[in-house]
């Protein structure tokens, strides 16, 4: 339950260890560089690393694409659960050949980047020489060139006319539109539906009138012109696509054994990912002719390590100091291995801003409660525990984030188990079901405390219950914090009227003729705590009608804006209902599984109805366990966000991110701490 | 079993009915709408799919509400068990009456929630990490629907056959 405190810390160094102590603190990765001094003067100015940097993430960005590129041509053995394996782990000697041999991996994957290249071209020219076939196809009867050719007397041209003509039909064309021509001669190579494909011979002189005659009839020339007999083309063309394919063979196999050093190009688009940032801080710092200065915020606890690490080994000046009071330095959150787990719903809503509390530890507990109350069924929480169990055991290098929310619904599954034992569900009443369909007597496991469906009003109550009881924590911290920040007014009129007028409203309920009506028990109080209840709401209620307003001069403004204060009581009220949903989406899940329990049991009792009961059993409960889980895990997240954040915390804190080494594949193996 | 008699099982079937009916589209609009702006983002980058999904099935749940009241209708006059309960024409009202809310704040709530939901969806689009806070808006509007579904099971529960 804390927030670190930061510290800053600036460090003085000569420039001869720039390169040493950037690379060590950023293997620490526990230091957030701000600088102090913005701007250049006299003595210190920046250098310009934007140039190197962009060549670093150019390098980066290609060995990414070649990466991508083998990707796409030799794919990666990957299990179902890849997303889950993290980061792989690599000797730092491994790290150190590959950084040696840097420059011919980016040749890598500038070849891999042409290759993939090249490939693409060969391919658009086995389609384009495809077409060509095509078009080549009608005219392969055709024993000469595909162009018009003409002798000393005679001319040939090919062409194309509509479908459906015949030799026929083209001579008498002939004959009406070109009387004069003589000694034509036409040839049907061949003739499709849509179009028939012919060779002209006639004379010379002859030629401009036949075309003419031909083209009123639809006659029209190809629009290739080759320099071969169609068939002749067409081996040939067959042949080029042969060859494409083979060199497309060829740079696939070629890409196949650089994908060998898939590994090593992981490792060196991380190695240049790593060093741009290094070369980012760089051009941040101020330097003088000999030195640097690097300041930034550091965790308390780190501090004093880094101050011994660098003081030891270099001729450095290392400055440890508290933050200055307007500062808002950046958050980290540390709790307690359980709730940790929380820390990415805290996260999510936002960080606690300076001075605020970290709610995490209290939220945790209250998160797991309500998650396993409204999932409530003992099978659904064991499934979902062993699960994630699993997987955290199994994948120990998965992303931190990762871990940490299957660690929450890990133990969210527990909290659903117990809660599933409390209230007797087992899939539902799925032990009733196959009892009685199987083996005839229908025999129910009890609920440890009682079945909620049976007795939904007793659930209501309780369910309202732990609402105040959550509501109230949440009022409890705001009124730490007020205490903590010396604010006793605050406290008092913001936190102590409100737990008087709520505690007498709640006391004055209790043993009301509603309330009996919903606990179905009627609660007497003596006489004198009903005298107190009541003197309690109407102390509070006066209190707050009279302070809320107090930061208003105007005595009638003042009052008027402590009655709306008053009018916020509706607000506990929603707040309050808003629990309610503990006890909706608990029966939500009893009756869905129920109602798939019910469906399978209505099956015949063969061999046939059991199969289809197993089924309808996998497929419904896996789909019921989805929608509640989602359902569980958004109300819950509501319940934390709205009622109870909404009480106490605001967030809007900065996360802290520290110069570290941002690798998107592969971490190298600590070296020994020294 | 006279006229009457018979009505009264009709009137508390209808009220089954309009349970699942109206909560069960309410939810297919909301998931419905929230679907196409799932469907656009996943266009443009597939590798969202989990995410807008999940918010997709957000309005979803008004449907499963329907169900739940409908099916503890159906089990309470007897239609489930076999033997079909006899069911006074008040009695029957009763029970369609209780099964309003559910029925017509699951289609109001579950279409508002859809709209929401592909608004959500929006957020997911534009910042994936701010998931979280995405998946709550919707969620906002399903309070409504289980405050129906409590008051329609509570009255569905405690009407005497």
């Amino acid at each position: 339950m804390a927030v670190l405190k930061m510290q800053r810390i600036s460090i003085c160094a000569l420039k001869k260890d720039r390169k040493a102590i950037l690379e060590k603190l950023q293997s620490l990765g526990v230091l957030e560089v701000a600088p102090v001094i913005d701007g250049e003067d006299e003595y210190f100015r920046k250098m310009d690393t934007a140039g190197q940097r962009s060549g670093f993430e150019r390098a980066a960005a290609s060995a990414d694409q070649a990466l991508e590129i083998l990707e796409r041509y030799v794919p990666e053995e990957k299990s179902m659960f890849a997303a889950l394996e993290g980061k792989f782990l690599i000797e730092p000697v491994k790290e150190q050949q590959v950084r040696e041999k840097r420059r011919e991996l980016l040749k890598t994957a500038k070849e891999v980047y042409d290759l993939d290249r090249e490939h693409a071209e060969q391919l658009a020219a086995v389609i384009r020489m495809r077409n060509s076939i095509e078009g080549l196809t009608p005219w392969l009867g055709l024993g000469v060139p595909l162009k018009p050719s003409e002798t000393k007397r005679a001319v040939m041209f090919p062409g194309t006319m509509p479908g459906g003509t015949t030799l026929e039909t083209v001579y008498e064309v002939l004959a009406e539109k070109a009387p004069d021509a003589e000694c034509v001669d036409v040839q049907i190579i061949s003739s499709e539906q849509s179009m028939t494909y012919l060779a002209v011979i006639c004379l010379r002189e002859d030629a401009r009138d036949v075309e003419d005659a031909l083209r009123s009839a639809g006659f029209a020339r190809p629009a290739q012109t080759w320099d071969q007999a169609p068939a002749e083309e067409k081996k040939e063309l067959e042949q080029q696509i042969e060859a494409c394919r083979e060199e497309t063979a060829k740079i696939e196999k070629r890409l196949a054994e650089l994908s060998e050093q898939r590994e090593e190009l992981k490792i060196v688009a991380d190695y240049y990912r790593v060093r741009a940032d290094k070369y980012m801080v760089l051009g941040s710092l101020p330097q003088s002719e000999r030195t640097f200065v690097l300041s930034g915020y550091i965790p308390q606890c780190e501090a004093s390590h880094v101050e011994k690490y660098l003081t030891e080994r270099y001729d450095c000046m290392v400055d440890i100091e508290e933050l200055k009071e307007d500062e808002e330095p950046p958050v980290i959150l540390k709790n307690n291995p359980f709730s940790m787990n929380m820390e990415g719903i805290v996260e999510s809503y936002g960080l606690p801003h300076k001075g605020e509390l970290d709610p995490t530890t209290i939220m945790s507990f209250f998160y797991v409660f309500f998650f396993g109350m409204m999932l409530s069924d003992a099978a659904y929480g064991a499934i979902v525990s062993i699960v994630c169990g699993v997987l955290v055991w199994k994948f120990p290098r998965m992303s931190a984030g990762m871990k940490k929310s299957l660690k929450l619904f890990f133990y969210c599954g527990l909290s659903t188990l117990v809660w599933g034992i409390l209230f007797g569900g087992y899939f539902g009443n799925i032990v009733d079901i196959v009892s009685e369909k199987f083996f005839g007597t229908a025999v129910s496991v009890p609920a440890l405390w009682f079945i909620p469906l049976n007795d939904p009003m007793k659930l209501l109550v309780f369910s309202l219950l732990f609402g105040v009881i959550h509501l109230f924590t949440g009022l409890g911290i705001k009124g730490y914090l007020c205490l903590k920040d010396g604010k006793v007014t605050d406290f008092f009129c913001d936190v102590v009227l409100w737990f008087m007028l709520l505690a007498g409203l709640i006391l004055m309920l209790l043993p009301s003729d509603i309330f009996a009506s919903i606990a179905q028990t009627q609660i007497v109080f003596p006489g004198w705590l009903n005298t107190l209840a009541a003197i309690l709401a109407a102390a509070g209620a006066i209190g707050i009608v009279l302070m809320s307003g107090r930061s208003s001069k105007n005595p009638a403004l003042r009052i008027a804006l402590g009655a709306y204060d008053l009018y916020n009581i509706t607000g506990w009220l929603s707040d309050v209902l808003s629990y309610s949903r503990l006890l909706a989406l608990g029966l939500a899940t009893g009756v869905i599984a129920s109602v798939i329990n019910q469906m399978g049991s209505m099956l015949p009792n063969n061999v046939v109805g059991v199969i289809f009961f197993i089924v309808i059993f996998i497929v419904g409960h896996a789909l019921n366990l989805a929608i509640n889980l989602l359902g569980a895990y958004v109300h819950t997240n509501r319940l934390q966000f709205v009622e109870f954040f909404g009480k106490f915390y605001e967030g809007g804190g900065r996360p802290f991110t520290p110069f570290k080494e941002n690798t998107k594949y592969a971490d190298v193996k600590e070296e020994t701490i020294s | 079993m006279n006229i009457a008699g018979e009505l009264g099982i009709v009137y508390a079937l209808l009220g089954a009915a309009v349970a699942v009916l109206f909560a069960g589209s309410g939810s297919a609009i909301g998931v419905g709408i929230a679907g196409q702006a799932a469907s656009g983002v996943v266009t443009e980058d597939p590798s969202k799919f989990a995410k807008v999904l999940i918010i997709q099935l957000l309005p979803g749940t008004q449907g499963l509400y329907g169900l739940l009241v409908g099916f503890i209708t159906l089990s309470k006059i007897g239609i489930l068990g076999g033997g079909v309960a006899d069911i006074s024409v008040s009695t029957g009202l009763l029970i369609l009456a209780a099964c309003l809310p559910i029925g017509i704040v699951g289609l109001l709530s579950g279409i508002a929630q859809g709209k929401t939901a592909a608004a959500a969806i929006g957020i997911v689009a534009k910042k994936p990490d701010q998931f979280g806070k995405a998946m709550l808006f919707p969620a906002m509007v399903e309070t409504y629907a289980i405050l129906a579904l409590l008051i329609s099971f509570l009255a569905v529960n405690g009407i005497q056959v």
